[in-house]
């Protein structure tokens, strides 16, 4: 039963995959890409019921659902399933509008399924040198993704994320060779050396001059995926142009699959050289991505770049959590993953729909959201509420565990930046929120236009934000145990 | 072979793959920077040939035959063809000047031993010894893409950072799994494959703009 629930997420988004490759884009190929993603979402659940402790959980070669695992494949079936149904609807008005072709469409219907399976690999491999390639993969099948529609701006986006997202990845690839060869001398063999488990198990007999060049380099590696300060330029760009699914999609989860592998690395870094290695590198980077989300938050004139630098601030906030690295501040930062996820995807979703109706997607052309398209007005307002970090959503309570972890760990003075930075950000949604949802609406506006295949995911995204604020009862034991696996041995 | 001229031979590898990061920076010429990187492929895929005569293993073989294909002949067949009808394949735009750039390769060539220091102490057999050249490689390649401005130019510059990964590899640990070793390859071809399509869209769009003019993404 473990076998298929781990296999099961895997096979199915590349069946619908091929699927997408042979037949043309319609009702058929568009509806099996929803079903990929609920299969994962319910060999998630399944195998949650199996992780019940973190050291069990199922496991084939070198494939293992922990419950880090099954709970990051809970938010790629959460999210994949919100942005492959809200996918019909716009994929129609893409075609509709010209924007796109026959044939562009069913090369996206391949990349999209191609990227999911990419970070369901990503996920489930206990092998580091596999989710190298995996997190390689998903930049394969994204890059022609970002470019989709062709434009100049297109090919500017999918260029430096291509490059900026190469580089990266490389770096990473050192780190991880060099994590290799420490392994190497400390008595691994060729198969065990990148495995997590004995990585973790044996992390004090690395080399530590080796372990902190390899962990140096793991870090610029992946938080280049993640979106973390300095490799950090392709996100906004790539996210503004990408189709409003895969941005979803890229927002939603890829950054948060990238920063989880950090975040398991991490403690194998605690065990070589010290706690104090990684925290202050984490403490660095996520404030100074704090710095250049807020700041550029507040200065924004396009939407869909504002909730590009909104994802920046949050993966900041994930490092800083990353770094207190207690079992609170890790549980909440597995909290903060799924809420963000969700409520980005919602948020991505939501501009989609904008952008398809202005052909804009600077602020100032937009406005009277709420008056024009309540529902849609609606869901943005909340989506933006959740990000705010306001109650009743999950985020709410995923960030007040933030600081508490912090505040626990006597990480005062990078609690209180953080916080100011937090604040900043939250003022310049909520300005440039106003500005998109109120004010009186003209007649010159175009109608915004809100199919039931998309409408039906936002509801449902904004509903679970609710339910995970009210309680997350369901996930506790889950949530307990994969946090422990971040939060390290005691 | 005898362990004096393996260690002979992977220095002289080392050392080719160091001299031709030099080369690329001290050129302008683009057309002349891809014939160097094709030099600099067959470096690096000597590497487990002589990885696998000194220690016997016969499979490190296959992987130098793909290695060659892709990083000595392949890759800079691709850029050859992409810069052949374009007789302005200069790099116009480097923000420091070749002299300049000469200098800094200097300095982190320095820079590369002192930091591969852990390295050598780890484990310090003739390959280890010339991996701060590999190293000094990645240092090298990552400046030439942070102050070469053109599409083509760190295109080069990221293949060279490849080269210097994997050469660091090989020297370090006789190769990493074959699985992440043909991962790095699609990354390199994938990067190739996008500029290449990147260039044809660009042509067939607004006529003889090139990728370069493209800056309109900003904050």
């Amino acid at each position: 039963m473990g076998t298929t629930l781990l296999l099961a997420p895997l096979l199915a988004p590349l069946a619908a995959g091929a699927l997408a490759a042979v037949l043309p884009w319609g009702r058929v190929v568009a509806a099996t890409g929803v079903v990929a993603a609920l299969v994962i979402l319910a060999s998630a659940i399944g195998l949650a019921a199996v992780a019940g402790s973190p050291a069990a959980g199922a496991r084939v070669g070198w494939l293992h659902a922990d419950a880090l695992a099954v709970f990051m494949l809970l938010v790629i079936g959460v999210v994949a399933t919100l942005a492959t149904l809200a996918g019909i609807g716009y994929v129609q008005a893409e075609l509709a509008a010209g924007h796109t072709t026959p044939g562009s469409v069913r090369w996206y219907g391949v990349l999209v399924q191609v990227f999911i399976a990419a970070m369901v690999t990503a996920v489930e491999s206990r092998n580091l040198g596999i989710t190298w390639v995996a997190i390689e993969a998903t930049t394969v099948a994204t890059a022609f993704l970002v470019g989709h529609r062709r434009t100049r701006a297109a090919m500017e986006a999918t260029w430096k994320y291509v490059l900026i997202c190469s580089v990266g990845i490389a770096l990473a690839l050192l780190g991880t060779v060099f994590l290799y060869l420490a392994a190497l001398h400390a008595g691994a063999t060729t198969t065990q050396a990148l495995d997590l488990g004995w990585l973790t198990t044996h992390a004090g007999a690395l080399d530590p001059g080796v372990t902190r060049m390899a962990m140096g380099l793991l870090l610029l590696g992946y938080g280049t995926k993640a979106g973390l300060v300095p490799f950090h330029t392709w996100l906004a760009d790539a996210h503004s142009q990408a189709p409003a699914p895969v941005s979803a999609l890229m927002s939603g989860v890829l950054l948060a699959v990238a920063f989880s592998i950090l975040a398991r690395i991490r403690v194998i870094a605690d065990g070589a050289v010290g706690p104090g290695f990684l925290r202050v590198g984490l403490l660095v980077v996520g404030l100074l991505t704090l710095v250049v989300a807020a700041g550029l938050l507040v200065v924004q004139r396009d939407y869909k770049r504002m909730l590009a630098y909104s994802t920046m601030e949050n993966m900041g906030l994930l490092a800083l959590a990353a770094a207190a690295g207690t079992p609170l501040a890790t549980t909440a930062l597995l909290l903060h993953i799924l809420g963000h996820g969700i409520g980005k995807s919602v948020l991505f979703l939501s501009s989609g729909q904008v952008q398809q109706a202005h052909g804009s997607t600077a602020i100032a052309d937009v406005s009277a959201i709420l008056t024009r398209r309540p529902l849609l007005g609606a869901v943005l307002a909340a989506g933006l509420a959740a990000l705010i970090g306001l109650p009743p959503f999950s985020l709410f309570a995923s960030e007040l565990g933030i600081v508490r972890g912090l505040a626990e760990r006597g990480l005062v003075l990078p609690l209180g930046i953080g916080l100011l930075l937090v604040l900043i950000a939250a003022a310049a949604l909520v300005r440039h929120g106003i500005g998109l949802l109120l004010g009186s609406p003209q007649p010159d506006q175009p109608r915004i236009a809100l199919p039931a295949t998309v409408a039906i995911p936002l509801v449902v995204g904004v509903v679970l934000l609710v339910a995970l604020g009210i309680s997350v009862a369901p996930l506790q034991t889950l949530l307990t145990h994969a946090g422990a696996i971040l939060a390290g041995p005691r | 072979m005898s362990p004096t001229t393996y260690a002979g031979l992977v220095d002289l590898a080392a050392a080719s793959l160091l001299l031709a990061s030099v080369l690329v920076v001290w050129r302008r010429d683009v057309r002349a920077m891809v014939t160097v990187l094709a030099v600099q492929g067959l470096a690096v895929a000597a590497l487990p040939v002589l990885e696998g005569l000194h220690g016997h293993e016969p499979s490190l073989f296959g992987i130098a035959g793909l290695m060659l294909a892709l990083r000595a002949v392949a890759i800079p067949a691709i850029l050859a063809h992409l810069v052949r009808d374009r007789p302005e394949a200069r790099e116009t735009r480097p923000l420091v000047n070749v002299s300049a750039s000469l200098l800094v390769v200097a300095l982190l060539t320095t820079v590369a031993y002192g930091v591969a220091q852990p390295l050598v102490a780890l484990d310090p057999t003739p390959a280890v010894h010339a991996a701060p050249a590999a190293l000094a490689v990645v240092l090298i390649a990552v400046f030439t893409m942070a102050t070469r401005r053109r599409a083509m130019s760190q295109v080069i510059g990221f293949l060279m950072l490849d080269n210097g990964i994997v050469a660091l590899a090989f020297l370090t640990t006789q190769g990493i799994p074959l699985v992440v070793e043909l991962g790095a390859s699609l990354d390199v071809l994938l990067a190739v494959v996008v500029l290449q399509v990147l260039v044809g869209r660009m042509r067939a769009a607004t006529g003889g703009t090139d990728l370069d003019d493209l800056a309109e993404l900003r904050d």
